[in-house]
Parts: C-alpha cells; sequence; structure tokens
C-alpha cells in the first residue's frame, strides 16, 4: 500500500514538472518562434523546436577523401546558427546520411531523405556524378540542396543552389591574371579524363585563342587513378609552353606533381597554374613538391580577414590544429548560413518561398568575403591566386572583382 | 617544336627512354609479389594493392616519427621503412592466409570475391585508422628533384631509386626462388603439391609463407610508391589491373616472363604515349595485350606444370 501510495506521488510530482516545463517551452517558442503551421505548408519535417535538414556526402569510399572536409564545415555552421537560437526559434537537427562514394546509393538517400524524412533542406553531393544522380530525385520531390564544389557549370535548377564557382568563374579570371603578370603566350592543358577537367579546358582553349590570342600547344587527359606521367612531361619539355594548366584530379594529383618535381620542372623552370589543388589536395601532395606553384580558386585558408579568421579558428578549436580548409570546405560552410538568411527572410521553410527569397541575397559574413546568390542560383564571387609555400599554405597574389556566375557561358561552349 | 635544338632534342628521347625504363621497375616491383602469390600459389589476391597501402602508410608513421623524435635520422629513415614495411606486410599476409586464404585454395572464384572484401575491409581500416585525406610522407632531400648530367637532362631521382630497388628485390627473389632451400620447396609444391607433400614438405607451411613473403614484397612496392605517388586508403588499389595485367601476360608460373612482360608494356605504352595521347596509348597496350593473349593464352613464358 504504502509502495502504491509513493509511486502514485512520484507521478502525480513528475506530471506537475513536465506541465511547468511545456508551459515554459510553449512560452518561449510563441515568445520567439512563430506557429509552425504557417511557416511549413507542405509537410515538411518541422516541429515548434525543431527542424530537420539532411547532410549526404560520401562519408566512406574513395570520395571520403575529398568529402570529409564538406561534412565537417557544414556541422561547424549548423552548430554556430544552432548556437545563436536556431532558424525561426528552431534547433536544426541533422539526419547524416552516406552516399558511400556510390552515384545510385545518392539518389537513393536522396528519396529517403525527401520522401521518408521530409527533411526542409539537405547539404550535399561533391561530385559532378553525385549531383546529376540525385538532381531527378530533388527535382520531382521539389527539395532543396546546397552544392559546395566548383564545377563544369552548364546546369542550373531551381531546386539546387550552387555555393562553389561554375567554370568561368575560376577559369577566365585565372587565365587573365598569368597572361598579363607572366606575358604568357603558350599553354599546355592537362586533365584527368572525365567531364570536369574536359569542359573546363574547352572554356580555357576558347578563352586562350579567342580573347587572350595566345595558343594552345597541347591538350591531354588521362584517366582517373594514373600514376605514370614521365612520357607527358617529356612532352611537355619538347613544347615548352609558357604556362602548364592542370586539372589533374585525385591520386594522380599526387603522381603528377611528384613526378613535375622530380623531372626538374620546379616553378623557377616551369609556370603551372591548377584549378584542382586545394589545401585538401596539398596534404597528399606535399607543400615541397608545390612551392611556387599558383592556384585559382575563391578561398584560401591563408585569407586575411576577420571573418575568416573567426572561421579558421572555430574549425581549428572543433575538429583539432592539423585541420585544413580548402575551398570546398568553404563553399560547405555557407549553404547552412545561406539557407538560413533564405528561410527568414522568408519567413517560411517551404521550398518554393525559400527559392523565391534567395536570389540577390547577401552573405557578408563569409569567410571568402562577401557572396550574393545570383537568380540563376549561383554565387557572385571574387577569384583569388595563391601561391603554395613548403608549409602547404599558399600565399595570396591577387584577388579579382566580384565576378558573375554564368553557367551557360555563350561562345565557350 | 621551335626553341628546341637538336642536342635538346636528343636529351628529350633519353629522358624519354630512362622514363619506360623507370615504368618498367614500377610494373616489376608492384607485379613481384603478385607473381609469387598468384604464379605459384594459383591465389588471385585482389586485396595485394592493401599490402601495398600497408608499406605506404608504415613509410608515412616513419616518415612523421623520425620528423618529430628524431629529426637527425631523416636523412636515412626510408631505409629502415623498406625493412618495415616488408616486416608489417608479411606478418599481414601470415594472418590473412591462416585466417581467410587457406580455406579457399580449392575455390579460386570464391577466393576472388573473398579477397576483394578483404580489399575493402582493409581500405575502410586505413580510413577509420588514418582518416580519409591522403597524407604525404616527408622525403629525404636525396630523394628529391633530379640529377642532371648535363643543363638539358633531368633524371628524376625517385625513379633512380624505385630502379635500384627494383633490380636489387628481383635479384632477392631469384636468390630464394632458385637458390635456396625454402624456395625449392615452393616451386616443388608448385609443380606437383602430392608429391612434395610425400616427400616430407610441409606444404600447409610452405603455402603459408609464400603468400607472406609475396604481401611483404607488396609492402616494400608501397614504400617505394610514396616517392611517386600518394598515400591513401585507396592508393594501392590505383596499381592492382596494372599488376594483374603485367603477370598474366607474362605467364603465370615465370619470373623472366613477369620480367618481360613489365619490360614490353612499359615501352609500348611509354613509346606510344611520347607520340599519341596518353588515353589513346592505353588503349591500344591493352589492345595488343588482348590480341597477344588471344594467341599465346598462357601468356608470354609458361612453365610446364602437372595439372
Amino acid at each position: 500500500m504504502s509502495i502504491k501510495f509513493s509511486g502514485a506521488r512520484r507521478s502525480v510530482s513528475a506530471g506537475l514538472a513536465a506541465l511547468a516545463l511545456a508551459a515554459l517551452t510553449t512560452g518561449a517558442a510563441s515568445a520567439a518562434a512563430p506557429p509552425t503551421k504557417t511557416i511549413n505548408t507542405t509537410g515538411l519535417k518541422v516541429t515548434d523546436s525543431e527542424v530537420y535538414v539532411g547532410q549526404l556526402h560520401s562519408a566512406t569510399g574513395t570520395m571520403a577523401i575529398s568529402e570529409t572536409g564538406s561534412i565537417q564545415a557544414e556541422q561547424l555552421a549548423i552548430d554556430q546558427i544552432n548556437a545563436t537560437g536556431g532558424i525561426l526559434g528552431r534547433k536544426i537537427k541533422v539526419i547524416q546520411e552516406d552516399g558511400a562514394s556510390d552515384w545510385p546509393t545518392f539518389a537513393e538517400k536522396a528519396k529517403k531523405l525527401l520522401v521518408q524524412d521530409k527533411v526542409a533542406a539537405v547539404f550535399g553531393c561533391w561530385t559532378s556524378a553525385s549531383r546529376k544522380a540525385v538532381l531527378p530525385v530533388f527535382e520531382k520531390e521539389n527539395g532543396l540542396l546546397y552544392y559546395p564544389t566548383f564545377y563544369e557549370g552548364l546546369e542550373q535548377s531551381k531546386n539546387v543552389f550552387y555555393t562553389g564557382q561554375e567554370a568561368t568563374q575560376q577559369i577566365i579570371a585565372g587565365l587573365d591574371w598569368i597572361a598579363k603578370t607572366k606575358g604568357a603566350k603558350s599553354f599546355y592543358l592537362v586533365g584527368s579524363d572525365y567531364i570536369w577537367p574536359r569542359t573546363s579546358n574547352k572554356i580555357a582553349r576558347k578563352h586562350i585563342e579567342n580573347v587572350l590570342h595566345g595558343t594552345v600547344v597541347g591538350e591531354e587527359y588521362y584517366p582517373l587513378g594514373h600514376t605514370q606521367f614521365g612520357s607527358l612531361i617529356n612532352k611537355i619539355k619538347l613544347k615548352k609552353p609558357d604556362v602548364i594548366y592542370s586539372i589533374v584530379v585525385g591520386g594522380s594529383n599526387v603522381a603528377w606533381w611528384k613526378q613535375l618535381k622530380a623531372a626538374g620542372l620546379t616553378a623557377e623552370k616551369q609556370t603551372i597554374l591548377t584549378i584542382s589543388v586545394t589545401e585538401d589536395e596539398v596534404l597528399g601532395i606535399g607543400g615541397e613538391n608545390m612551392v611556387g606553384h599558383y592556384s585559382a580558386m575563391k578561398y584560401f585558408e591563408s585569407m586575411e580577414n576577420d571573418n575568416n579568421k573567426k572561421f579558421v579558428a572555430a574549425f581549428k578549436a572543433k575538429y583539432g590544429p592539423t585541420a585544413v580548409i580548402g575551398d570546398v570546405t568553404q563553399a560547405a560552410y555557407e549553404g547552412p548560413w545561406l539557407w538560413k538568411m533564405a528561410v527568414e527572410k522568408a519567413g517560411s521553410f517551404d521550398v518554393d518561398k525559400v527559392v523565391a527569397a534567395s536570389p540577390n541575397l547577401e552573405f557578408t559574413g563569409a569567410p571568402e568575403g562577401y557572396v550574393k546568390i545570383h537568380p540563376n542560383h549561383h554565387l557572385w564571387s571574387k577569384l583569388v591566386i595563391g601561391q603554395w609555400g613548403a608549409n602547404g599554405q599558399a600565399k595570396v597574389l591577387y584577388q579579382s572583382g566580384l565576378i558573375e556566375p554564368n553557367p551557360f557561358p555563350k561562345g565557350y561552349q | 617544336m621551335d626553341g628546341v635544338g637538336v642536342g635538346e632534342f636528343g636529351s628529350i628521347l633519353l629522358m624519354q627512354g630512362f622514363n619506360g625504363l623507370s615504368v618498367f621497375s614500377v610494373l616489376v616491383l608492384m607485379a613481384l609479389g603478385l607473381a609469387i602469390i598468384f604464379g605459384q600459389m594459383g591465389v588471385i589476391n585482389m586485396a595485394h594493392g592493401e599490402f601495398l597501402t600497408i608499406g605506404a602508410y608504415t613509410t608515412y608513421m616513419l616518415s612523421q616519427l623520425t620528423t618529430n623524435y628524431f629529426p637527425s635520422a631523416q636523412p636515412y629513415y626510408f631505409f629502415v621503412a623498406i625493412v618495415v614495411s616488408f616486416l608489417l606486410g608479411g606478418l599481414a599476409g601470415y594472418f590473412v592466409e591462416l585466417v581467410l586464404i587457406r580455406h579457399l585454395y580449392k575455390r579460386p572464384l570464391d577466393s576472388l570475391l573473398a579477397t576483394w572484401g578483404l580489399s575493402l575491409i582493409m581500405q575502410q581500416l586505413f580510413r577509420s585508422t588514418f582518416g580519409a585525406k591522403e597524407v604525404s610522407a616527408t622525403l629525404p632531400d636525396w630523394l628529391l628533384g633530379s640529377w642532371q648530367p648535363t643543363g638539358t637532362i633531368d633524371i628524376p631521382l625517385n625513379g633512380l631509386f624505385v630502379m635500384a630497388l627494383t633490380i636489387l628485390l628481383t635479384f632477392g627473389v631469384w636468390l630464394f626462388m632458385y637458390r635456396s632451400r625454402a624456395g625449392l620447396q615452393m616451386r616443388a609444391t608448385t609443380q606437383n603439391r602430392v608429391i612434395a607433400g610425400a616427400v616430407g614438405i610441409n606444404t600447409a607451411r610452405v603455402d603459408r609463407m609464400t603468400f607472406a613473403i609475396g604481401c611483404g614484397i607488396a609492402g616494400v612496392a608501397g614504400a617505394a610508391f610514396t616517392t611517386i605517388g600518394s598515400t591513401g586508403p585507396t592508393s594501392g588499389s590505383l596499381y592492382i589491373v596494372d599488376a594483374f595485367l603485367t603477370v598474366v601476360f607474362g605467364g603465370a608460373q615465370s619470373l623472366l616472363g613477369t620480367l618481360a612482360s613489365a619490360f614490353s608494356i612499359a615501352q609500348t605504352n611509354s613509346t606510344l604515349e611520347f607520340f599519341l595521347t596518353g588515353s589513346s596509348a592505353k588503349v591500344i597496350t591493352l589492345l595488343s595485350i588482348i590480341i597477344i593473349l588471344m594467341i599465346r593464352p598462357q601468356g608470354l613464358f609458361s612453365v610446364k606444370v602437372r595439372k
């Protein structure tokens, strides 16, 4: 009997506490946040205190090498947004899915996130192949994807925001710079054999021939995973180009730079400009093999501005002092922030309203400086030239003005 | 071709010749361990690349260790790395044979699948241990850059090093296989397992040692390849196709066949690459290998084996 009584008392007091807590939270929520039914009319997973988003990268498989940085940066941004009160009074909850470097898996997981989990936005993908695999899913289910990688362009979707640069932003200003500062006239284009290097080199060739009035003395592609570049290096020595323009990726990239150095093509003897080496790649290549060579990107970890100093400090505090930040990592960090701004401007999590609110949004807190969303869903951004040092960090030599994104460049296709 | 004189053109041809030899040594180095395992034991080891990766990560760890604690030993750590890579690769091979391979000798197709699974497991293990990102072993200065006998000739030092190592290792394998008692037992087991067992050879032990030595050699190759390639969870898998190609083309049981095959593949590919594009050179090389294997399925050299 006494046992039963105390049991009842416990449940009464627990009930009272729960009631008080509920009163407290609803009080807080109603003060700060609008009611859920007004900001979510399409059945997304939004509660009075939480909003669910998806993260879809490769945490395993060959692409984990590149996508790990993006996963980390997005999580950092989400943590920071939650620490300052979340979005419309709701904390962001992440549902993380692993694309496992396999494109059909990406499509399957995208469908799961949109149909089953009803996430309000997805931050994810890295390769163009994975983006092309999920695109039909996002368009059919009317989802929202923030895609971080610089890529070949030739794409624009209502359901995707591209936070990395499209090809013309990364290529044209870089070629202009190298032509002007080095007086370069002859170029040798080298790339891995798939869509991004081939499309990018097509743009580069048009620009070199039609605008800079230079010549392309060679253009070559090697299979992904190719490890022997001796013949190519000798061919380059035969042609003596002013500039080697390099878009080699992955494990090949490491072999390529190590063998360039071993063949005596150091920065004193040969100017090389690349759009496929960030701080992440230099970890694998080794700073000593990159000394003096140039990368054209929109971001380098060493950029001197207050936004970036704060970002780098926060990133290293969370992931350790030896963590490095490359271009795509920074672009991935922008995704959650751009989404937050659009949601707040729209006053709603509805995908259509968020998309409609996005054009011309300005993000002044970006580590790269300032970015603005273009109506074509890409970002206005600058081009930065960095020169690599033995410590694996780049010295910023040049920053262009803001460049308009142009995913379907006329005269370059 | 403006700006390139006759002398310089000669230098470039010379460097291209060296490049062919350098590719040859790389192929031999990656195929040598496989030639022993596949050639002597008939095991299709799809995880061979991951044993290379063991060597590469061993080199990376020793490089970190010397840079942080014994900076004065930095110029010499690479030799230690090669020996340790051999031991660790061999040790890993020993256990893999014990746990997995020995149960699959009579089921070659299953061993293909099982070792492929093993390669995925090992890749994920590397990723969980060392992180997904590629790392880079700090190479000693004497391995960086090029040797310049004249103003226009650059001979890559890492290429020379790999070449020297390949010669030493090939000689070592030859000594072991054809001049040592253990090698004799190994060849006896390959040629006729039943009779070898009948004359008192412990064939199960021979298998285990053979597999371990093959994996140890893969470890050495992995260590050497840190000078010319990448070190990451999937780096070893970059070499697996070329390694199998070399061994199969050469004729599985023959050491000489592996050498001849590596030489012809390297020279063909390197010459074609110089005059054509990289992708088409690869296509023509592979096509010729296929045609030759259609005419001569046993490969370039073959040893008579009692099946």
